[in-house]
């Protein structure tokens, strides 16, 4: 799970979206189509290639009142359109940690 | 317990009212988060997976009644109801809100605590002995050194954005608790031939994906010296420190390139531009930080009380006295160790109710204070031996008296891949497999002292590099692979531990442990030989050949 805080260039393999901390709380929120953020990830705006990508990182970026560390992230689109995390940090950040009940709390 | 003066709380204070007006300036915009990054770094704020995450200062590891409360009310009121104590003997909280901090420090003020230095370039919390001040045999408490470096170094303009952060640690016992050679400076406390109280000096200890132990650069230094040495060795550290480049920030690589004597030269000749300065501690003013300290009113008390000899028929007593109980300087006291590694749980980690219970206990029983180790468990420093067995079972009851400490179980592990946002896998639920597979503690003390250290990402939060066995958390093609390295310490005898072989799966890690274990207990020629002892005499051959005989 390569931190995306070493990402050095915007190369995306696949489905991606920009994911980011919502300034005044810090939870974990998706920018979407609309130019705003979502808790939800199937509100994501969907990019699928490094340029679509760019645009709509440096759009989120310019937005840092409502969110901070903006990045890309990748997601996998289920047959039925359903956006799923494209990995294991994506996947905690999205359902929360793994590590039992204590934290859930 | 240390006593600020208003000095302290008025500096407090105001940097309460500082952030709160950063914090209101950010939220509006009138601030981008770049420029007020560094501001929130310097009062503790990362901002991690899920959220912001707020790391308070425990100097030195000691902390009262009053301020673990307070502690567990910043855990209730502002965040999800627990805290994680960390390796640095601060603690952190996962899930705080960015516009209700200014109200959470200003909480933790009204008590004396802190978040200044948790983060950042620049002077970090001064960590010590957890057992300082009760301690058999130590040469003097070292947290009045610790705060003298802590109030010298605090909010100091030339310390304030040196090339990285930098970490001082300080121990005044043979045996080193506070892990002094994995420091930017360690201290120990020594006298010398005519009885006076000083320094060996050692620097460029670190971990990290560089790990280096630290050297002895001076053997002795006076204590009147110690500001002004331990700021010669900062000068040289900011002029010359690689700012260019963070992998080669710390002190730990220029000491390293430049060698310990061209280092100490550059230190020496700074420090006698300095050393007959201001800087020169005058007696009455360490004498002044002595008085500030309290100490408890002890009873005289017997060696064995009658309390002690009947509750030692019960065996689920004597297993948790023989790890958790250590000797005191006064005769009929003990240092009580509280294990925050139950089987199953969170290293480190404590709830708001088990803090609020343990303030109460440590009023009851320890004459109010609770002591942080940089091992991720509390102690209680001054509990009368009578107290033992009632002391006990109030702590079983919190779920805070699990038998492990110093054994196979008692881990150290870094919050992983489940919270940071640096980590590249997983260590949190690793160590909670393994407290579940070596859960029996009658197994547990058969192997005996063994120290597990786990770390997310190659940072080194958790020591990995300095465990009997170290296990490091890496990404490989999108999947979790751990590292294992065995014959690691943090102690007088620290020493970098060496890898056994490529690395094994998340679910591989506790079969591989139970490996390596089951290699160690056929191998040692005595039950009394540690782990690391056979490690030493063996190398790691014999526990490679078994681990990967059939993998």
């Amino acid at each position: 799970m390569t931190s995306p805080l070493e990402q050095k260039k915007i190369k995306i393999a696949g489905p991606s979206v920009v994911t980011a901390n919502r300034t005044w709380d810090g939870i974990v929120v998706y920018r979407t189509a609309a130019k705003g953020w979502s808790v939800d990830l199937s509100d994501a705006a969907i990019v699928r290639n490094s340029d679509e990508a760019k645009a709509l990182l440096a759009e989120s970026v310019a937005d840092d009142v409502g969110a901070v560390g903006a990045y890309i992230a990748p997601v996998q689109v289920d047959e039925e359109g359903k956006i799923l995390p494209g990995n294991l940090r994506e996947q905690i950040r999205r359902t929360g940690v793994t590590i039992g009940s204590q934290a859930q709390v | 317990m240390y006593a600020y003066d208003e000095i302290d709380r008025t500096l407090v204070n105001e940097r309460v009212s500082e952030f709160r007006d950063q914090v209101k300036r950010r939220l509006s915009g009138e601030l981008t988060e770049d420029e007020f990054k560094i501001l929130r770094l310097q009062n503790g704020v990362y901002l991690q997976l899920h959220a912001y995450m707020f790391r308070v200062a425990i100097p030195y590891g000691t902390l009262s009644s009053e301020q673990l409360r307070r502690l567990a009310h910043i855990a209730r009121r502002y965040d999800r109801g627990y805290g994680h104590f960390t390796t640095r003997q601060n603690i952190q909280f996962n899930w705080i809100k960015l516009a209700e901090l200014p109200d959470a420090l200003a909480d933790l003020a009204e008590v004396g605590i802190h978040a200044m230095q948790t983060s950042g370039n620049n002077m970090r919390n001064v960590t010590s002995d957890q057992w300082a001040g009760v301690a058999p045999g130590e040469i003097e408490d070292p947290r009045i050194w610790s705060e003298l470096l802590r109030q010298h170094t605090t909010l100091h303009p030339e310390f304030s954005f040196l090339p990285r952060k930098f970490k001082i640690a300080i121990t005044a016992s043979d045996h080193d608790r506070a892990a002094i050679k994995i420091h930017d400076i360690g201290l120990r406390l020594v006298k010398n031939e005519k009885g006076e109280t000083g320094f060996e000096v050692l620097v460029g200890g670190g971990l990290g994906r560089t790990p280096f132990i630290a050297k002895t650069i001076k053997h002795f230094v006076h204590g009147r010296d110690i500001l002004s040495y331990v700021e010669a060795i900062l000068r040289v550290y900011n002029q010359y420190g690689r700012r260019d480049n963070i992998y080669k920030a710390r002190i730990k690589i220029l000491v390293h390139e430049l060698g310990i004597e061209k280092f100490s030269r550059e230190v020496e000749d700074e420090w006698q531009h300095i050393r007959n300065s201001s800087l020169q501690i005058d007696d009455s003013v360490i004498e002044d930080i002595r008085s500030r300290f309290t100490y408890p009113a002890y009873e005289k008390l017997p060696h064995m009380p009658d309390e002690l000899r009947q509750a030692a028929a019960d065996p689920e007593f004597e297993a948790w006295r023989k790890n958790s109980v250590a000797p005191h300087k006064v005769q009929g006291y003990s240092i009580v160790t509280i294990s925050l590694k139950p089987t199953g749980g969170p290293p480190g980690d404590a709830t708001a109710e088990q803090m609020d219970a343990l303030a109460d206990l440590a009023e009851k029983y320890s004459f109010g204070e609770i002591r942080v180790g940089h091992e991720q468990n509390l102690a209680l420093p001054h509990v009368a031996k009578r107290d033992l067995p009632a002391l006990w079972k109030a702590l079983d009851k919190l779920g805070l008296a699990t038998p492990n400490v110093n054994l196979i179980t008692d881990i150290i592990a870094c919050p992983g891949l489940d919270y940071c946002s640096l980590a590249n896998a997983r260590s949190i639920p690793i160590a909670q497999e393994l407290t579940r597979r070596f859960a029996n503690h009658e197994l547990a003390n058969l192997i005996g002292r063994l120290h597990i250290n786990i770390s997310g990402c190659i940072n080194a939060c958790g020591h990995h590099h300095v465990g009997h066995i170290g296990i490091l958390g890496v990404e490989k093609n999108g999947e979790e692979v751990y590292q294992i390295t065995i014959g690691g310490r943090a102690d007088e005898s620290a020493a970098l531990g060496t890898l056994i072989g490529p690395g094994v799966k998340f679910d591989e890690v506790a079969d591989v442990i139970e490996d390596v274990v089951e290699a160690y207990l056929a191998l040692r020629e005595r039950p009394e030989e540690l782990f690391i002892d056979t490690v030493k005499r063996l190398g790691v051959e014999p526990f490679k050949e078994r681990v990967y005989a059939t993998r």
